[in-house]
């Protein structure tokens, strides 16, 4: 589409001159220094509302100052003086016309943008997407990796150039999933799942927070989202699921209790567990809540959840023993490994 | 049963709550001991309790919110101290989470509305040549209601504990699965007893804009103002019961167990999310609408000038209040309520900037050819115009709901909303203030000391708020209570605190100013200012009855054109002769209804019924007790009118 086109060009010279101005050594001004191409489209938005509605704030504030100067009352020399003076067709329908017109290019941009950055939209890539199951806790991030089977607590690494799909739900009241420099957040609430979809250009470390307050400890809910190759990140899903416990049931609910939490790592996870926290709440004969947007029905989470299920089954019999352990031993455990990837520790 | 002991009861724990039980205790202490020194019970009583006089409650209603926006300015600057440096321990989280949430429910519900109210009460009348409003016992009856919620709820600060969960208190966090205390109890009653008086309120203005204004003041010869209050209070009779009704919900749910908003049960917490905007949105502009009434008489006024574009001014009033009805989804894109949805809240949102834009421009052409001189009221009003501006542009880039979705839960959006609300609503009362100041008392405020005011405020706002937008942009969620010194944030908070101290300061100048122009009192004229609407025509302050005579309207700036006719030497209009004036008696019941109001509230906080139950029988006695009052006007004697207009100098 020619619009478009012309958008993209504007935003890449946009983009250019405003970066270069606003990140001189200011790299950690992330919404405007995105690593995915929905942070960066969103990032294009901001800069095209930006300048579309400083065509008008600059000549106003122009205005102000010099109206206000010009027409001050003075000793001498006043300046033309109609006191009577109050109404010119003319003018007011120009500026009825100005924001009329800047406000309808916006509209157009957002609707535009509102349809190509719909969050439960998937991403067009050659790469086969990888699901993430996000699960907002009292006062901690739940990671499931579905079609690994790992879960991970207030950490999370994927690879880059790889499409991912978070399905988002919430143990607890509502937070918001939020990593600047991938792209924007979507709410994580209780009784529906819903979804969301980033992607990473280069491998990195990307800061992540809960965005919406949920109660005494929502500040530590920060969690790093890295990046890697997708050899480096199978390496990794690897090692978790050679090194550490499964989650059980009863670790879940312990570790839904309110309460902060270092970063932690489980080699596999209960079969439906994310289905199941997503329709907990959910009282016999209702189907739940569906957001219209978000088309991740439960249902759905259902069937990649027993795909997940079967493959941590899979892996939780291949042989390593950890039902000597307690819960708790191995929460230590992983605990000191993983101290190294929180930033808050 | 909420309360197991004693210390369950009285807030404990916190030497700074400690502190501020001291001095509220030795400040009452004071209050009293003056009051009975100086025998000033009884005066107290029948002069300003019972009061029923427009200008005498609004006076109460400003003195009142000033000390609210000392609190919630207090808030602010704990806050502030608390985010200056990286990994503070000045405020523990729970305790920061009690901070923010009083702050933001304080500064709209118990600063901004009565402040707002209160120069309703000081102005409408008099602009409109009336002699009170439409229902003056109602009128009375709404402050103290306003006045009792708002004790109700600052209350908790020292007894049982404060509200934590945000100023809209959002469930499922602000039920008793996740918030078993009485915070929130105080949150709900404290709102809901304030809001009865405010719906009230709206009804009165309405009522007394359509049917008491002098004969002649046709609508569309009526001052700007009183059109800002009329669409302003017409927002208020249809968003408020919508609070009414969320905060009642909430209560039954937290009360009797129900199921509205809770995670379990087939509660639905995001309903109320969206009832809870459907008001909130609204509310922003009912605070804002009058503030743009003030500019647009200040501008007027200070420009020598007819107000430019009259009427699209009165049509952008309306529209404003009309489509503020049809935004509150853009307050959570978010939610995933797909594209459709938040197109349309995208759209609605932006359509406003566009009637707001031409009120801009309208002020600046009022200026246009003026003689425009920069006392306080104008000064406030030129600090407004850009703060507003750029306030409103950021508004208008949180519209875009794609981009909003990483603004949203920022301190982008944090600044934004203090920008417009700070720089409109603010500056915009404290510009009312400046301006109907001689009006309401006689004198006017000392303009030097005011000057440093306003540049401390104008200054601290920008120190203090553009950092804000950079930090939201650098990732920083509002309600953090602290950040590491890796966020790279600590640099553009320190700042930002200074900013919030240096409007500390500004706010200390206002109450110097205003100790100094009592103690130096200088006396001015009923028309300090060479005002151009009714209010200007009579004298300063404004006797009861406001007009000896009801006068004849005839021109939009009704007083600006009779002092024109007057010097080019028109023979006045004959007056017509003076009449004994009805006037309504002041009553005892309001402050009394409201204390029951009060008590029925403490009691359901708690839920002891032994007092909440007593309470609501008082509040019904009260009721029935003024349905049975029959003595409840009396006339002022022509002779009385006489000697009050020649003591203030004037003939009739």
């Amino acid at each position: 589409m020619k619009w478009t086109g012309m958008y993209r060009r504007i935003a890449a010279l946009m983009t250019m001159v405003l970066t270069a101005v606003l990140l001189a050594g200011c790299s950690d001004v992330v919404v405007l220094n995105p690593k995915g191409s929905i942070g960066q489209q969103q990032m294009d938005l901001i800069l095209i509302s930006t300048v579309l509605c400083l065509v008008v704030v600059v000549p106003v504030l122009v205005l102000t100052f010099w109206i206000a100067w010009r027409y001050r009352k003075r000793e001498k020399d006043q300046a033309a003086y109609q006191p009577n003076w109050d109404h010119s067709t003319k003018l007011e329908t120009i500026w009825w016309g100005i924001p009329i017109i800047i406000i309808a290019i916006l509209a157009v941009i957002t609707v535009q943008y509102t349809y190509k950055l719909e969050p439960s939209k998937p991403i067009e890539s050659e790469a086969k997407p990888i699901t993430i199951q996000v699960t907002s806790l009292d006062w901690k991030w739940l990671f499931f990796y579905p079609e690994q089977g790992i879960a991970t607590v207030n950490y999370l690494k994927f690879p880059s150039n790889v499409p991912v799909q978070f399905e988002l739900t919430s143990d607890a009241p509502m937070n918001s999933f939020w990593i600047p420099q991938l792209g924007g957040q979507i709410y994580t609430m209780s009784g529906m799942a819903m979804k969301l979809h980033l992607i990473a250009d280069e491998p990195g470390e990307y800061k992540g927070a809960g965005a919406n307050f949920s109660g005494k400890d929502f500040g530590q809910m920060n969690f790093v989202a890295t990046a890697t190759s997708q050899a480096d990140f199978d390496q990794w899903v690897r090692e978790v699921k050679q090194s550490y416990p499964s989650l059980t049931k009863e670790g879940y609910t312990e570790l839904a209790k309110p309460g902060t939490s270092l970063v932690r790592s489980f080699s596999s996870f209960p079969q439906g567990l994310f289905n199941e926290i997503v329709t907990k709440y959910q009282v016999d004969g209702q189907s739940g809540h569906h957001h219209g947007g978000a088309e991740a029905s439960s249902g759905d989470a259902k069937a990649k959840d027993g795909a997940a299920g079967s493959d941590a089954d899979g892996h939780d019999m291949s042989g390593h023993d950890m039902s000597g352990m307690t819960d708790h031993d191995m929460s230590a455990m992983t605990d000191q490994d993983m101290t190294s990837h929180n930033h808050n520790g | 049963m909420k309360i197991n002991s004693l210390s369950d009861f009285f807030v404990t724990g916190d030497p700074l709550i400690y502190g501020a039980d001291v001095a509220i205790g030795l400040t009452m202490v004071a209050v009293v001991l003056v009051l009975t020194l100086f025998k000033r019970w009884g005066w107290l009583w029948r002069e300003w309790l019972t009061t029923v006089d427009h200008k005498r409650i609004g006076i109460m209603y400003v003195i009142a919110s000033l000390l609210m926006l000392f609190r919630g300015g207090m808030d602010a600057l704990l806050m502030r101290t608390q985010l200056a440096m990286p990994d503070m321990e000045f405020l523990k989280p729970d305790h920061y989470n009690s901070i923010f949430t009083t702050h933001g429910v304080i500064m709209i519900l118990f600063m901004a509305m009565p402040l707002m109210f209160g120069l309703f009460n000081l102005v409408v009348p008099l602009q409109i040549g009336a002699r009170d409003v439409a229902f003056p016992f109602l009128n009375s009856l709404s402050f103290w209601l306003f006045f009792m919620g708002a004790m109700l709820f600052n209350l908790s600060f020292v007894i049982g504990g404060s509200p934590d969960a945000g100023w809209l208190s959002y469930p499922p966090l602000s039920e008793r699965m996740f918030s078993p205390g009485v915070g929130q109890d105080f949150y709900i009653w404290g709102i809901q007893i304030s809001g009865i008086g405010s719906l009230m309120t709206g009804i009165n203005f309405i009522v007394t804009i359509l049917k008491m204004r002098a004969p002649g003041m046709k609508l569309m010869k009526m001052p700007m103002f009183s059109w800002s209050v009329l669409s302003s209070c017409l927002t208020i009779i249809l968003a408020f019961p919508i609070l009414t009704v969320t905060l009642a919900l909430l209560f039954i749910d937290r009360y009797f167990g129900a199921h509205f908003f809770t995670l379990d049960g087939g509660g639905n917490p995001m309903m109320y999310i969206n009832l809870i905007w459907m008001w909130g949105h609204p509310e922003v502009y009912i605070v804002i609408l009058p503030a743009f009434g003030i500019f647009s008489e200040v501008v007027a006024t200070f420009s020598r000038k007819k107000l430019f574009g009259y009427k699209s001014m009165v049509f952008a009033l309306m529209s404003i209040s009309l489509f503020s009805f049809f935004t509150w989804a853009h307050h959570f894109f978010t939610m995933g309520s797909g594209a459709d949805v938040n197109a349309f809240f995208a759209l609605t949102t932006m359509l406003i900037a566009i009637p707001t834009g031409v009120k801009v421009f309208n002020w600046l052409f009022t200026m246009f050819r003026g003689k425009i001189t920069f006392e306080s009221p104008m000064l406030w009003t030129m600090g407004f115009i850009p703060c507003f501006v750029v306030g409103g542009m950021t508004g208008v880039l949180l519209s875009v709901a794609p981009a909003d979705f990483q603004f949203h839960n920022s301190y982008f959006l944090i600044a934004h909303f203090h920008q417009v609300l700070i720089g409109g609503v603010a500056f915009g009362y404290f510009s009312g203030l400046y301006y109907w100041w001689p009006k309401v008392f006689g004198f006017k405020l000392n303009e030097k000391i005011g000057k440093y005011a306003f540049w401390f405020w104008n200054i601290g706002f920008y120190v203090c708020f553009m950092p804000q937008y950079v930090l939201g942009l650098m990732g920083m969620t509002r309600r953090v209570s602290t950040y590491g010194w890796d966020s790279g944030w600590w640099e553009w908070n320190f700042v930002s605190t200074i900013g919030g101290f240096l409007m500390g300061i500004g706010f200390l100048f206002q109450v110097w100013q205003i100790l100094h122009s009592i103690k130096f009192m200088e006396r001015v004229s009923g028309d300090p200012w060479n005002g151009r609407t009714l209010e200007w025509s009579i004298p300063s302050p404004a006797p009861a009855y406001n007009f000896a005579t009801i006068p004849q309207v005839q021109e939009r700036d009704d007083w600006w054109a009779t002092k024109e006719r007057k010097a080019q030497g028109v023979p006045e209009q004959p007056r017509a002769p003076l009449e004994p004036i009805h006037m309504p008696k002041n009553s005892g019941i309001p402050i009394i209804m409201s204390a029951f109001w009060f008590m029925a509230g403490f009691g359901l906080v708690f839920d002891w019924l032994w007092i909440a139950i007593p309470g609501l029988i008082g509040v019904a006695g009260s009721m029935l007790a003024h349905s049975f009052n029959y003595n409840t006007d009396y006339y002022i004697p022509v002779d009385e009118i006489e000697s009050t207009e020649a003591a203030a100098g004037r003939v009739v």
